[in-house]
């Protein structure tokens, strides 16, 4: 990022500013992170190692992992197709095929959730045939990967899009007409160029994926120890009553998005270092 | 004259990548919309309007609405005061204060939903506190749009923040040599440059909370008529199989919000083209 020269800001102005802004961040951020460790340890160590080690908890650690594994490189995988197509190639359609890429992020996850009941659930248009099938796919695994590859589809490729539309494709021609073919060209020239982008498009994706509940509350049918993420698990925790064992699953998940948080940091830091080289 | 459907490139492997693009995005995104859109146009006008006007789901509407409307207000106020900190403000750990301005971006919603319902429930300290004044929060409409506007404030920091650091320096000089008080600098130059993304900004953080679930239910108390939110109405219509009433209180929550998504755009383009002439 340019720096523009310092703002005179003088020592009672900057002294309001932190106020305000640090009461802001901390009455509305850092407080309910601390609310929630604080509950998460109410019990004392050994209740939260056993409310996340017990075998309702641990499957749905699973479950969330795995879900994540399938999601994350699939979408991964389109959102660099879709970043490749639309950010080197001018066709008709483009910016409609911009803004499509964009919609999963104006449906609200419970309404992602409801379109796929609306397609595969009992009375949806493959409900029949399904049925018939004994195959199922929402209230089950299918259906969770579904409404998570969806809320999260968005991620990898609007990273990548402008990021590739600014770097153009001199260094591609390049390295083309000096005989690489494509696959060399993308991995030797494209993917370093991208590499932080894609990085961080990453991120954020595994974020959600890992963390997604709306949706997949809608598709899931909270089967415990089968189809309950470790979100959805916090949630049937807490409506049972079971605050301290509801906290400590929403811990983990809380431990996550601050490792996160860090990475994101990392990369924007190192990214920030490429530009300025 | 013919038409061409694309340029001319060099680089290889268009088709391909266009092909799995317009693939993965038909299984995956159109065609499952689309059966939100048939199935609604099944319903037809009247029926649409039937479920729609029902006291319940209007009520829901209009508490979705209003605290949605609230929260991206009081987020505009909160989130150009921390963006100005963040670009101008000097403090030692200012970096790590920007790192957690994400994390509503990065919590679970529902950990965030539990976590301000334990914050502000009348059991706890301010909870309570606060219910001694008078005031609660929890189980109300002030609790919803206290989870709204914790799941919108990253969006207006985030958009103010990099229309701010771009905001050349000269123009505030400009202002100040020419006689104009701190004050009508802010007003009459700051501002309206920042406009455009304070806007875009309130438009994330509003379209964000009207369709928001994880955050609010926990602290909402869902009570019908009083404090059930859009998203939850859907849920409890698919739980009673009204598979149409779902999906017509999907389609009016979508369309508002890609509403509010187009308006802004166009906004956009033509303070854009206003600026750029300027």
């Amino acid at each position: 990022m340019m720096n523009k020269g310092k703002h005179e800001t003088g020592f009672w102005e900057n002294l309001v500013l932190c106020t305000l802004a640090l009461g802001i961040v901390g009455s509305f951020i850092v407080m309910p992170l601390f609310v929630l460790l604080k509950e998460a340890f109410a019990g004392g160590v050994r209740l939260w190692a056993e409310s996340i080690s017990n075998h309702d908890a641990l499957s749905a650690i699973g479950l969330t992992l795995g879900v994540t594994a399938v999601v994350v490189p699939l979408n991964t995988a389109f959102g660099v197709a879709a970043a490749w197509a639309l950010a080197k190639f001018r066709f008709r359609g483009r910016s409609l095929l911009l803004s499509l890429v964009d919609l999963p992020f104006a449906v609200s996850p419970v309404v992602a959730g409801l379109i796929f009941i609306l397609v595969f659930g009992r009375h949806g248009w493959l409900g029949t045939w399904l049925t018939d099938h004994h195959t199922r796919i929402v209230f089950a695994v299918p259906g969770i990967l579904l409404a998570t590859l969806f809320v999260t589809f968005p991620f990898v490729a609007r990273e990548l899009i402008p990021l590739m539309t600014e770097q153009g494709s001199e260094e591609e021609q390049a390295a083309l007409s000096l005989g690489a073919s494509g696959w060399q060209t993308f991995v030797k020239v494209t993917l370093p160029n991208i590499k932080w982008g894609l990085l961080y498009g990453i991120i954020l994706c595994n974020a959600r994926a890992m963390g997604e509940f709306g949706a997949v509350s809608v598709v899931s049918g909270h089967i415990r120890g089968e189809t309950n993420t470790l979100p959805l698990h916090v949630e049937v925790l807490y409506n049972e009553y079971s605050f301290t064992a509801s906290f400590a699953c929403a811990s983990i998940l809380a431990g996550l998005a601050i490792v996160t948080l860090i990475l994101k940091t990392f990369v924007e830091l190192k990214s920030e270092r490429d530009t300025a080289r | 004259m013919k038409l061409r459907l694309k340029e001319k490139s060099v680089l290889p492997g268009f088709g391909l990548s266009l092909g799995f693009t317009v693939f993965y995005l038909s299984l995956l995104v159109l065609v499952p919309l689309s059966a939100l859109v048939l199935r609604s146009s099944q319903l037809g006008p009247s029926g649409f309007i039937a479920t729609i006007r029902n006291p319940r789901v209007l009520a829901s509407f209009e508490v979705t609405f209003l605290s949605a409307f609230k929260a991206a207000l009081i987020n505009v106020v909160l989130g150009v005061t921390v963006a100005w900190f963040l670009v101008r403000g000097r403090f030692p750990l200012k970096r790590l204060a920007d790192a957690l301005v994400d994390l509503p971006f990065a919590l679970p919603t529902a950990v965030s939903g539990i976590a301000l319902t334990a914050l502000l429930s009348p059991n706890s300290t301010l909870g309570a506190a606060l219910g001694k004044l008078g005031i609660q929060v929890a189980f109300t409409t002030t609790g919803i749009t206290i989870a709204m506007i914790f799941i919108g404030m990253p969006f207006v920091i985030r958009s103010v923040q990099p229309a701010l650091a771009d905001l050349s320096k000269e123009l505030e000089e400009a202002s100040r040599s020419l006689g104009a008080s701190r004050f009508q600098t802010l007003w009459r130059v700051v501002f309206p440059l920042l406009a455009p993304s304070i806007l875009s900004g309130f438009t994330l953080a509003f379209s964000r909370a009207l369709g928001e679930y994880g955050s609010v239910v926990f602290i909402a108390g869902n009570m019908p008529m009083k404090t059930e939110i859009a998203s939850l109405l859907i849920i409890t219509k698919l739980e009673q199989f009204d598979y149409a009433g779902a999906t017509a209180i999907a389609v009016a929550l979508l369309s508002l919000s890609l509403i509010s998504i187009l308006l802004i755009n166009v906004f956009q383009a033509r303070s854009a083209r206003y600026l750029g002439s300027a």
